[in-house]
Formats: structure tokens, sequence, C-alpha cells
């Protein structure tokens, strides 16, 4: 067993971690707050579960994931919590290909910045049902291999893969819809491969 | 040598770094001959690195931290500085 001391320095520090995920499954700031507090609270009390030696971020993550569902979840269902539309694979990269590729990667990243707001990064993650919004942050924020989503949401590898498929796949046709709602590209014309989009 | 269908087939693994090694290699060496697929790579994984850019960006609340601390108990908290 870790020492206690140590393990709240270790644990503390993975808080700007854990604010963010939040953030992003209680859609406000204050059930955030709550809820990693709470995450907390929780790991202090079954601290003397925790072996050291075994990944502390992935231990808070679940324990706070479970908090989530246990606590916060009730009162957020939304209908169509367990249905998400199948999208078609690459929908984003084939209807952004005026993308100017060509010079991809010299700022390909801060073309994105502008291209997504921070706002529509947040309503596309938002708009997810949450069996697809917490896969998704897990990985795609948190960096978690698939086994550790897996053992954080108690679910089999399988389920934790097809999930992130769907849920990306459906976040970046989200993604699209408002860089067009915006007007900071164009929808395409006939098949989406077309070169009539600016980005700007 | 694994052709563009099958490529793009293991985007998402490859991105997530859950590739075996045999694969990988297929992957890469594919992607060093096909541009097309290179650049369906690339902005993927610059779209990865964006989303997670803004999401973790979020700075926590003033008073949080503290907050936090508070959930360990007093005779630990005043130990800290």
């Amino acid at each position: 067993m870790a020492d206690r001391e140590e393990f709240v320095e270790q644990a503390m520090q993975y808080a700007s971690h854990l604010y963010p995920v939040a953030l992003r499954m209680t859609r406000n700031r204050s059930d955030a707050e709550d809820l990693v507090q709470e995450t907390f609270l929780k790991a202090w009390r079954s601290f003397s579960t925790f072996h050291e030696g075994t990944n502390l971020r992935a231990w808070l993550f679940r324990i706070m994931t479970n908090t989530f569902i246990n606590n916060y979840r009730a009162k957020q269902r939304r209908p169509e919590e367990e249905g998400l539309e199948e999208v078609e694979d690459l929908y984003l990269y084939r209807r952004l290909n005026t993308f100017d590729q060509s010079r991809m990667s010299a700022s390909a990243e801060d073309q994105m910045m502008d291209l997504f707001p921070d706002e529509d990064i947040r309503e596309a993650l938002e708009e997810l049902p949450e069996v697809f919004r917490m896969p998704v942050l897990l990985a795609d924020v948190e960096g978690f291999s698939y086994k550790e989503i897996a053992d954080i949401l108690d679910v089999p590898i399988g389920t934790v893969m097809s999930r992130l498929s769907r849920g990306r796949k459906a976040m970046h046709k989200s993604l699209y819809e408002y860089a067009v709602r915006r007007g900071l590209t164009q929808p395409p014309e006939g098949n989406g491969r077309t070169n009539q989009s600016t980005i700007n | 040598m694994s052709n563009c269908d099958e490529t793009l087939e293991e985007l998402q693994r490859f991105l997530d770094k859950e590739l075996p090694d045999g694969m990988l290699q297929t992957i890469q060496t594919h992607l060093g001959a096909c541009t097309d697929c290179l650049q369906a790579f690339e902005f993927h994984a610059e779209l990865r690195t964006v989303i997670a850019r803004k999401v973790r960006s979020e700075e926590m609340p003033e008073g949080l931290i503290d907050k936090i601390r508070g959930c360990f108990g007093d005779d630990l908290t005043e130990e800290k500085p």
C-alpha cells in the first residue's frame, strides 16, 4: 500500500486532468466541480484498496466515471441515449478535402484550431450520447488504451472499440455541420469531393 | 503490401497505437508509398490533437484545488504549505 501523503500529492496532480473531462461529462461547471470533489473524497476513503504500482490516473478516472454514472446520469438522461446514427467512414475528411492538403503538416493544426472553435468541439462532444462520449473522452483527451478504457468503464474491449469508432464518426459529422453553419466551409456540390469550399 | 481500403480500415487502431507489430509495419509501409492514405491519417491525427487541446484548455475554477485538498482530511492539509 502506498504512503498516504505521497498518494495525495500524486493524486492532486491529476485534478487538472479530471476536471475538463468532468465538465464534458456533466455539461456544466458546478456539477463538474462537485464530481471532481466527490471523486477525490472517494479516492481518499478507498485509499486502502489502492495498490502502489497500479495506474493512479486510471484508478481516479474509474472512480469518477462510476460516480458520474451513479449520481449524475439519472437526472441528465436524454431520450436518444442509446441510439446513434451510422456515419460513413472519413465523413469529415472527405468533405473538407479542400483543406489545403498540400500544406497539411505545417499549418494543419492552426487551420483546424480556427475551423473548429472551442464551442463547436464542446457541443459536438456534449451531443454524443454518454455511452459514446465517455470512451471518446478517455481515448482522445486522456489517451487511455483500449484495455484501460475497458477497465474504467467495465465493458469488453470490443465494445470500447466500436463505441469509439461510432462516437468519433458522429462527432466528426457534427463538427462538419457546425462548420458549414458558420460559413467556415461550404457544403460540397455533388459527391462531396468537389473543390468548392474555402478555409480561411 | 496492403491496399488503401485495408489501410484506412486500420486508421483508428493505428492512431490509438493499438496495432500489433506486424500489422503496424504493413500500414507504415503503405503510408510511406501512398500519399492519399497518409493525408487521411495525418488529418485525423491533427484533428485529435486539436480536440484534446481544446478540451484540456478548460481551466479549473479558482478554489477547486483547495476544496479538493479539503477532501483529504485535516491531518494532511495542515502539513502542507
